[in-house]
């Protein structure tokens, strides 16, 4: 038994889940099919319910799929499921860490569970703790952690047992974002230093430009896949957002002047045109409304997730943890 | 982030840490992994190991000189004397039956989940919660051990051994309960008050605070359906035994306890308890396979 050494890290074919609940069957994932590069950062996108979660659970092997196959690190997720947990580091959305013990017990656990020597233990607890700049609190409770120590340990642990892919199921969310870019900082280190693959789901459109590729899902479906520059190219319009004296009065001129039209999204007039700056002077002679600010901004992948599901990542969740940083999941 | 260079060094798609062993090695191993974090979360809880200690003293120091005055045992036996190996089973049952009941916890709080992932079997989960509670309970029950000269029992190491060999055996059949109770509850707000209801009449139903001679035949037979009986009885079988007792204090303070009139000897009572744990860590183990 080899190491599949050149494959991809994660190779995803036709994979479906099917529930039931009562007597009606769900399907949360729809046959998708994925392909990883090893040493990739690759994000998962989508509002809840995508399917996004349950994707993750049967790449991690907490959950089998109904039919379809998914291979992750070379093995069968389903038959050679042992070793592809061997291979894989998972950091939940959901903290799983014993608050009772220490930060170094909490990682030595781990490494006894997955049959590291002490040896070795030793060393990559050593490792790992100075990775996450957490060295000088292994020996505190984790009960005393903020919420980005723990999420640190996290993902600290999750690298313990060197895996060769590290999933991470919204690793920032409910953090502040200074503790957000420090985890990306951590994640960007890994990437530079080792091989490993990191598939990362997110709310959060920024972090998904941290990523080789991204793939949207949506419905149990994925609906596109590629670099977050070819997405965003692709879609190929600026979009203009103005403050004006009369909105409706505005959008009907825009209409009629420019043929284009308009909504209000957060309190703003917005169009999407394929050359925004050439198109602000007409805005300005033509509409005849008070114009109190006007932005341009090239597409970004919250234009890119609006293109494909028809939704902003927000409308999608509602009041949910993209809205606001202190709902997230505990 | 001053911790760049220190970073893991890349290699490319490295081999995972870790042994790959032979299945029961491995099995065996996770098994003492889960164990030993009930005891170091017990060494790490303070509050815990004390009220551990300070309750079963308050049973037989309070609770038995109170009704010492009550109770007249008749003879050299003091009620205390009587009452401490059911004080030993009863401060166990709780603690054993909470160890259990933690497996609730570990899913509340999302550790189950750390345990679920990693690349080692169910079985292991529930054997190393299983063992680690009856090890916890087990070894609070040492404390009050170390008392037994208080109560007029003497320091034999035959018997202390004995009593340690059955603690665990009662403290096992007790945290394997709880496990399988975890396996199905799978709230604080239920596990708490459903394994209380299961305590309290095992425990008095168990003979640990009164002789079993001369019941009532319903409740006569409510205490042979009890496997805690089986620990009770042994153990003040035990205990007694090593006391010079006349015939007369012997027979009502130690009946003989009957199957349709058969003697049950202490070690088939003994046994009876081995098989009921081994059914119920099996049956658990099964449930949570198939439940998680």
């Amino acid at each position: 038994m080899s190491d599949a050494v050149n494959g991809p890290a994660i190779e995803v074919t036709g994979l479906t889940k099917r529930y039931k609940t009562g007597d009606t069957v769900v399907e949360a994932v729809k046959g998708i099919d994925l392909r990883v590069e090893t040493g990739q950062t690759y994000g998962f996108l989508g509002p809840n319910g995508a399917g996004k979660s349950t994707t993750i659970e049967m790449l991690c092997t907490i959950r089998n799929p109904t039919s379809g196959t998914a291979r992750v690190a070379g093995y069968d997720v389903v038959r050679e499921r042992d070793q592809v947990r061997r291979r894989i580091g998972l950091v939940f959305q959901q903290q799983t860490l014993d608050l009772q013990l220490t930060a170094e017990q909490n990682l030595r656990f781990h490494a006894e569970l997955y049959g590291l020597s002490r040896a070795d233990a030793d060393r990559r607890i050593d490792e790992v703790l100075e990775m996450v700049a957490l060295a000088d609190r292994r020996s505190d409770t984790v009960q005393k952690f903020s919420g980005g120590m723990k999420r640190r340990l996290e993902i600290a642990r999750g690298l313990v047992h060197a895996p060769q892919v590290l999933f991470l199921d919204e690793p920032t969310i409910g953090l502040d974002p200074q503790t957000r870019a420090a985890i990306w900082a951590y994640l960007h280190d890994l990437r530079r230093t080792t091989e490993i693959t990191v598939f990362v789901t997110t709310h959060y459109m920024d972090e998904a430009e941290h990523c080789d590729r991204i793939a949207i899902m949506d419905n149990g479906e994925v609906v596109v896949e590629d670099t977050p520059e070819a997405l965003k190219s692709s879609i190929g319009t600026d979009r203009i957002a103005l403050r004006t004296d009369d909105d409706e009065l505005a959008i009907a001129r825009i209409r009629e002047r420019l043929g284009v039209e308009a909504g209000v999204h957060e309190g703003q007039v917005t169009l999407a045109v394929a050359e925004g700056a050439q198109v602000v002077p007409r805005l300005f002679t033509e509409l005849g409304v008070g114009i109190r600010s006007v932005t341009v901004t090239r597409p970004s992948l919250d234009d890119v997730f609006l293109t494909y599901t028809g939704r902003t990542i927000r409308d999608s969740e509602g009041a949910g943890p993209a809205g606001s940083p202190f709902a997230g999941r505990r | 982030m001053t911790t760049r260079e220190t970073a893991v060094t890349a290699t490319p798609a490295p081999a995972p840490l870790g042994e790959v062993r032979s299945d029961l090695a491995h099995e065996l191993r996770a098994t003492w992994v889960v164990m030993r974090r009930e005891l170091t979360r017990l060494r790490q809880d303070r509050a815990r190991m004390l009220t551990m200690l300070l309750q079963p003293v308050l049973f037989i120091f309070v609770m038995g000189t109170g009704l010492a005055s009550i109770v007249d045992t008749g003879g050299d036996v003091s009620f205390q004397t009587f009452l401490f190996p059911g004080v030993l089973a009863t401060s166990v049952l709780f603690t054993a039956a909470f160890a259990g009941i933690s497996l609730v916890w570990d899913r509340e709080f999302g550790f189950l989940r750390e345990m679920m992932v990693a690349p080692i079997s169910r079985s292991a989960i529930i054997w190393g919660k299983c063992l680690g509670g009856a090890v916890v309970a087990t070894a609070q029950s040492l404390v009050l051990l170390a008392l037994v000269g208080t109560v007029g029992i003497p320091y034999s190491p035959t018997l202390l051994l004995a009593l340690v060999g059955c603690l665990f055996l009662g403290s096992l059949l007790l945290t394997a309960l709880g496990v399988l109770l975890s396996t199905r509850i799978k709230t604080i707000q239920t596990a708490m008050p459903v394994s209380q209801l299961l305590i309290m009449p095992m425990m008095f139903l168990s003979g640990a605070l009164f002789p079993v001679s001369g019941l009532p035949d319903w409740l006569a037979v409510l205490t042979r359906l009890n496997p805690l009986t089986y620990v009770v009885q042994p153990m003040r079988h035990l205990t007694l035994s090593h006391l010079s007792l006349t015939a007369e204090e012997q027979q009502r303070l130690l009946p003989v306890l009957t199957w349709w009139g058969w003697e049950v000897p202490v070690g088939v009572q003994l046994l009876t308890v081995a098989v009921i744990t081994l059914g119920l860590v099996t049956l658990a183990a099964r449930v949570f396979r198939t439940t998680e």
